[in-house]
């Protein structure tokens, strides 16, 4: 197995595992932001699907450990190539001026950074509950309604979100730099799939901490 | 008209002293000048007053040996797009405007003197790999392999590279992959280049790593601040030539001792 | 000292294969015991580095430069001959000699020639198979552009950087060696002088530009490769750092140094713009393929280019020499305009230029045509000048170029030390008076690919070499004197910055020793030029020291060769009493202005020996003698 390290070991290896690990993460968040749609049809539609989900522990648990596989090497390769960039670069400009390079790129690291913090807290908010003032492991609904009506809560979805979206923005475009799939025919949708995709997954997810905010559902 | 503009250059007496930003009036600067020839006035009155004078790396001021390296005002190779500095002339600047000058900054990269800097670690890439193995003699007749235009076309964009570093000091992360993926590219699209790609493209891309250089987040600094517009399609290329060298090389990888 | 030039009997075609055949071997499983120096990663140094690597030779590569693709190699922009004929024009190995003998003005050594256009073909399979992206036609093939001085169709190009591919090529399979083991590159490393014990060449003397530190070095065989000397005139189209040192210091040590006063001036460069001018830049001359020669008909003419109606314009060298028009060869082409100008129709602020426009060839072919074919070169123009070429004519004038002149080889290029052999522009061997476009980075391949590996395996196993290391009191003298020099330099602590110096010195040589000579001229020089030295050793400042990186310091070193080499170049310049080629001697031309050779008395290599600190240096002659073509006055009419 000595090629899984060198290649995880190397810069491109690493890259490619990041691009890969989110492609899983951009699949979930799709997911999961259609099905928290499901709080606009209310609390039944809701729980039916929390509980459609817990139903069958084999498909849970994989779809858990993957995700965690995921985020831990996402995390990983994320922080270590940050430091292998900061050890490339011990003294810095005293002035430097980025020419082409996005804000979306620019903030990745720290927008990273947030989403992780988001992730932990989102977890322990309404996944275990132990950060959630009146958490219910059957009432999804429930726990949403309530849990996002803090309105600091609220507000820090809602930064998430802007969070993930510059995250999306710049990683959807980027992941087909890193995995290979450039074609002169592909690289003017990278772009669009990418705003795409950002736009309709941050504000898709963003709807619901300000919709519960201004008491637009429940 | 001639210019009266403010140098900021840093100055560093060797590799291990210290350095700072020095402040310089360059007086009467013709806009016909190139950069390095500014500096070059500059220098002589140095001289003259009995200070030492700037020292920088340059040689063929025409743009193609890859000697000169400056970061102007943040930008490497200054504010003109696919010119390098010594080619870039002081038309482009305004009257009364100051100027920083710094060298490339990357731990590979170290400094040796004021704006020069030590850029080894690209030859020990290109030892790595970045060669076809083929020995005086051995060649076939030149035109018994056909190349389409285009390929060779695509593969000279990506040969014009000059070696610079100019990617290196843009890279916010200090990444040396446009470099690198430029010299994967060049031989990855010959008919020639085909034996050895992905070996090619593990070993050079696993000497970059080691000489130091940070990863690339795609930020496309590099193919800006690039003298002669490589692009970053190049990288792409690298990146695919590399994972399936992993992929499908494993064999041989291990017969080599593994990496 | 003799000239023997070792020249193997037979016919002109054979000879190359039987000399290969006669040469003596060294058996492989001892090539790793023979250490050889090579001095320059140019073209010519890194293909000899490269190749006597994979042979198995103990090589040791020096550059001044950080990298060996540094190497001024780099800058060739139009292309590299070859005797392929593909184009189906009627090339043949035989034309590409001819045309190479006749190009010099019949002043190079025939069987030197021939051999160079017969190894021209391999050269090519070497570097495509190299991955040398050379332009190719739709169907996938070489494709070929003609250059000034043939009627066929030879040179093969990569986009306007041919020199720049051509050396990556070089550069890459030395780095592979290096990989290997079987070089060692010292780079940022300046070969200061050469060690010769017991009459051969046995190692070099160098300073590390960083540490300063005088180093010594012992070989069984040294190599220069350190190209040419244009950089004398101050102003050329060299790079910054090209210089004499190298060959210089090998003359004085007993190298004789064969027709210093053959200089290039190449037609087609940027003109000066001021004073602080520090280099002059070259505009392919593949331009002039597309592009026509004018200058106004009427002296005093300042109308905009534009502004001047067919009829006032004067197409200057498709009227003097009608077949072949705007390429006619290098020597001709740069008269011609120095001509007009000196009749004051030269235009620009200055005056010194001809205006080279591409208008007609951009309503023939479509601009687009015009930007496939020089696009990257008419970018290079307008970030220089600032003006437009697809819009208003190039202003182009001649400048120093290229030096035919170099140490003087035998057919085995060594030089009369033995075991020095000598590569590239630096040597004299190919070219005559006058060198044809692309036809230095053949000659530089030719030597370090195809030759020097045959060669110089018959002088290390056909000479018994005594054991010596760099601790040899030849070492040591050599260092100390070495660094007694670099002392010298940082000693006087005058009030001049080296740049001044040279800049006089450049201006001195153009003036008298340029595109025109004359006697009288060229003994002002032969006066300014002891006196200006005098001044630059009492007068020159050298700041900082000599243990760490100090570019003055390099810059002193060269120039101090440069002062001294100048005098034997006009020395040379005067004692050929006749035109030919790049050496054009006002007393010796036809009514019509052309040179006029004279091949009764000057048919021969001129080749200087050094005879010690202030004495005068003695000319040899190599007399050249033509069997295999006829001498002719040379006429591109
Ligand atoms: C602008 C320009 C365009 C040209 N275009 C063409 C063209 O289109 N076609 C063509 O055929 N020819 C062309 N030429 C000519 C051709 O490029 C050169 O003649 C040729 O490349 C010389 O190669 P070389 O290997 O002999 O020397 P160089 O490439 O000059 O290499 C010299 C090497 O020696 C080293 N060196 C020198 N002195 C020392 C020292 N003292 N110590 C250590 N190292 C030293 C240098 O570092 C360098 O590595 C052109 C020349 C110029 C100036
Ligand atoms: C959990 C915390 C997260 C952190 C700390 C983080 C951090 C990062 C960082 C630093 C990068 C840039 C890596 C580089 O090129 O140097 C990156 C890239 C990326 N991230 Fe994340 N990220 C996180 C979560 C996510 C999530 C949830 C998704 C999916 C929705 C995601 C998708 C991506 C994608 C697609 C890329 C681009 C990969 C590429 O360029 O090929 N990340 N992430
Ligand atoms: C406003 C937006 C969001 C809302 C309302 C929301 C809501 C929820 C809810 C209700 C659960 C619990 C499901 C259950 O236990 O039945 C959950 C789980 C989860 N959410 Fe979110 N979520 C949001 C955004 C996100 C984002 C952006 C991410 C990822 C970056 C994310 C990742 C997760 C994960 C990993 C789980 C755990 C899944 C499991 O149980 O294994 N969520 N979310
Ligand atoms: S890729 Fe561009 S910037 Fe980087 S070294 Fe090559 S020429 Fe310079
Ligand atoms: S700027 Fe750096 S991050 Fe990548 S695209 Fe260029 S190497
Ligand atoms: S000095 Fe050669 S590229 Fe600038």
């Amino acid at each position: 197995m000595g090629w899984i390290r060198s290649f995880y070991r190397s810069t491109v290896g690493k890259k490619i595992v990041m691009a890969l690990t989110g492609i899983i993460g951009v699949g979930f968040v799709t997911g999961h932001m259609l099905g928290n749609l499901l709080v606009f049809s209310g609390p039944e539609a809701m729980n039916k699907y929390a509980e459609f989900l817990k139903s069958n522990a084999a498909f849970l648990w994989t779809l858990r450990l993957t995700l965690l596989a995921a985020v831990g090497l996402h995390v990983h390769a994320a922080w270590s190539l940050t430091m292998l960039a900061r050890a490339a670069r011990p003294a810095g400009y005293d002035r430097q001026v980025t020419q082409i390079s996005t804000f979306s790129a620019r903030s990745l690291r720290i927008g990273g950074v947030i989403l992780l913090v988001f992730l932990i807290f989102h977890l322990l908010h309404l996944t275990v509950g132990n950060v959630h003032p009146a958490f219910s492991p059957t009432d999804a609904y429930g726990n949403v309604m309530i849990g996002l009506s803090v309105p600091a809560v609220a507000a820090f979805y809602v930064l998430a979100m802007a969070a993930l979206a510059l995250h999306l923005h710049h990683g959807v475009w980027s992941l087909f730099q890193t995995l290979g799939w450039n074609h002169p025919h592909i690289n003017p949708l990278r772009r669009r799939l990418a705003v795409l995709l950002a736009i309709v997954i941050a504000t898709g997810f963003a709807t619901i901490p300000l919709a519960v905010a201004f008491g637009l559902v429940g | 008209m001639n210019l009266n503009l403010t140098l900021r250059v840093w100055r560093q007496s060797g590799p291990n002293s210290p350095g700072r930003l020095e402040s310089y009036e360059a007086k009467d600067i013709s806009t016909h000048m190139s950069f390095l020839e500014m500096l070059d006035v500059v220098n002589e009155r140095l001289i003259s007053s009995g200070k030492e004078p700037i020292a920088f790396d340059h040689d063929c001021r025409e743009g193609i040996c890859g000697a000169c390296s400056l970061v102007i005002n943040g930008v490497p190779h200054g504010p003109l797009k696919g010119t390098t500095t010594c080619q870039l002339h002081m038309r482009h600047f305004s009257d009364g405007q100051t100027i920083t000058i710094e060298p490339w900054r990357a731990r590979p990269f170290p400094v040796i003197r004021d704006l020069v800097v030590d850029r080894g670690a690209f030859d020990r890439i290109i030892q790595a790999g970045g060669y076809i193995s083929v020995s005086t003699g051995n060649a076939p007749e030149a035109n018994s392999v056909p190349i389409a235009k285009e390929a060779v076309d695509r593969a000279m964009d990506a040969a014009a590279c000059i070696g610079c570093g100019a990617c290196v000091a843009a890279c916010p992360n200090a990444s040396a992959m446009l470099f690198t993926a430029a010299k994967i590219t060049h031989l990855g699209l010959l008919p020639q280049g085909q034996p050895e790609r992905e070996r090619r493209a593990r070993n050079m891309v696993h000497q970059m790593d080691l000489e130091g250089f940070g990863g690339c987040t795609n930020f496309g600094e590099c193919q800006e601040a690039c003298p002669k517009n490589i692009s970053v399609e190049t990288i792409a290329r690298m990146n695919r030539d590399y994972r399936s060298a992993v992929l499908t090389d494993r064999g041989e990888q291990r017969a080599a001792g593994g990496f | 000292m003799e000239l023997n030039a070792k020249v193997p009997g037979g016919p002109l075609a054979e000879k190359w294969d039987n000399h290969k055949f006669a040469l003596k071997l060294v058996n492989p499983a001892n090539r790793r015991k023979y250490k050889i120096i090579v001095v320059g990663s140019g073209l010519a140094g890194a293909s000899a580095a490269a190749s006597l690597g994979e042979m198995g030779y103990n090589v040791l590569c020096f550059t001044y430069h950080d990298s060996p693709r540094r190497a001024h190699s780099i800058a060739a922009q139009g292309g590299i001959n070859a005797a392929k004929n593909y184009q189906n024009d009627g090339d043949s190995i035989q034309r590409l000699f001819y045309d190479t003998i006749k190009g010099g003005d019949f002043r190079a050594r025939e069987s030197n020639v021939y051999r160079l256009a017969q190894v021209s073909v391999n050269i090519i399979d070497q570097c495509v198979a190299q991955g040398v992206p050379f332009a190719r036609d739709y169907g996938g093939l070489l494709d070929n552009r003609s250059f000034g001085g043939a009627q066929v169709s030879r040179t093969f190009y990569a986009r306007g950087q041919t020199g720049q591919q051509l050396l990556i090529g070089a550069y890459q399979a030395l780095e592979r060696q290096i990989g290997h083991g079987t070089v060692t590159m010292v780079p940022r490393t300046e070969m200061l002088d050469l060690v010769v014990a017991d009459g051969r060449a046995r190692g070099i003397v160098t300073r590390h530009l960083i540490s300063g530190k005088i180093e010594r070095w012992a070989a069984d065989a040294v190599i220069l490769a350190t190209g040419g000397y244009g950089n004398a005139f101050y102003l050329s189209t060299n790079a910054k750092a090209c210089n004499v040192t190298a060959v210089w210091r090998a003359y004085k040590r007993g190298a004789a140094f064969a027709n210093p006063c053959f200089t290039q001036i190449h037609p087609t460069c940027i003109p000066v713009s001021g004073d602080y001018q520090s280099k002059l830049t070259l505009m392919s001359e593949s331009l002039r393929n597309d592009g026509r020669v004018w200058v106004p008909k009427a002296a005093g003419d300042t109308r905009a280019p534009g502004d001047i109606p067919d009829a006032d314009r004067d197409y200057f060298l498709e009227r003097k020499y009608p077949s072949f028009g705007n390429l006619a060869p290098r020597d001709i082409s740069s008269r011609a305009a120095k001509q007009v100008c000196d009749e004051g129709r030269g235009v620009g602020e200055t005056g010194l230029g001809v205006y080279l426009d591409f208008a007609d060839s951009i309503k023939r072919l479509g601009e687009q045509t015009i930007r496939d074919r020089y696009g990257n070169l008419f970018e290079m123009y307008e970030r220089i000048t600032g003006e437009n070429p697809y819009r208003v004519p190039m202003r182009i004038f001649p400048a120093v170029h290229y030096t035919m002149g170099g140490l003087w080889v035998d057919y085995n290029l060594m030089s009369t030390i033995p075991g020095l052999h000598v590569l590239g522009e630096a040597n004299f061997s190919d070219h005559g008076a006058n060198r044809l476009g692309a036809s230095a980075l053949m000659q530089g391949l030719a030597d370090g690919y195809f030759v020097i590996p045959y060669t110089i395996g018959d002088y290390l196993a056909g000479t018994k070499l005594e054991k010596i290391d760099a601790d040899d009191p030849a070492f040591l003298a050599v260092a100390g004197e070495a660094e007694a020099r670099t002392r010298r330099l940082l000693g006087v602590n005058g009030t001049r910055t080296v740049d001044s110096f040279h800049k006089e010195l450049g201006r001195i040589l153009w003036d008298h020793c340029g595109m025109a000579r004359n006697a009288a001229g060229l003994r002002s020089a032969l006066e300014k030029i002891p006196v200006l030295r005098e001044q630059f050793w009492k007068d020159v400042r050298v700041l900082g020291s000599g243990e760490e990186l100090n570019q003055e310091l390099e810059k002193a070193g060269r120039v101090a060769d440069f002062l001294e080499f100048a005098e034997v170049m006009c020395l040379d310049a005067l004692q050929r009493e006749e035109s030919c080629g790049g050496h054009f001697r006002e007393e010796y031309q036809t009514e019509e202005g052309e040179a006029l050779r004279n091949d009764e008395q000057y048919s021969y290599v001129s080749a200087w020996e050094y005879r010690g600190e202030g004495a005068a240096p003695v000319m040899h002659k190599e007399p050249l003698g033509f069997e295999n073509v006829k001498l002719a006055t040379r006429s591109y009419k």
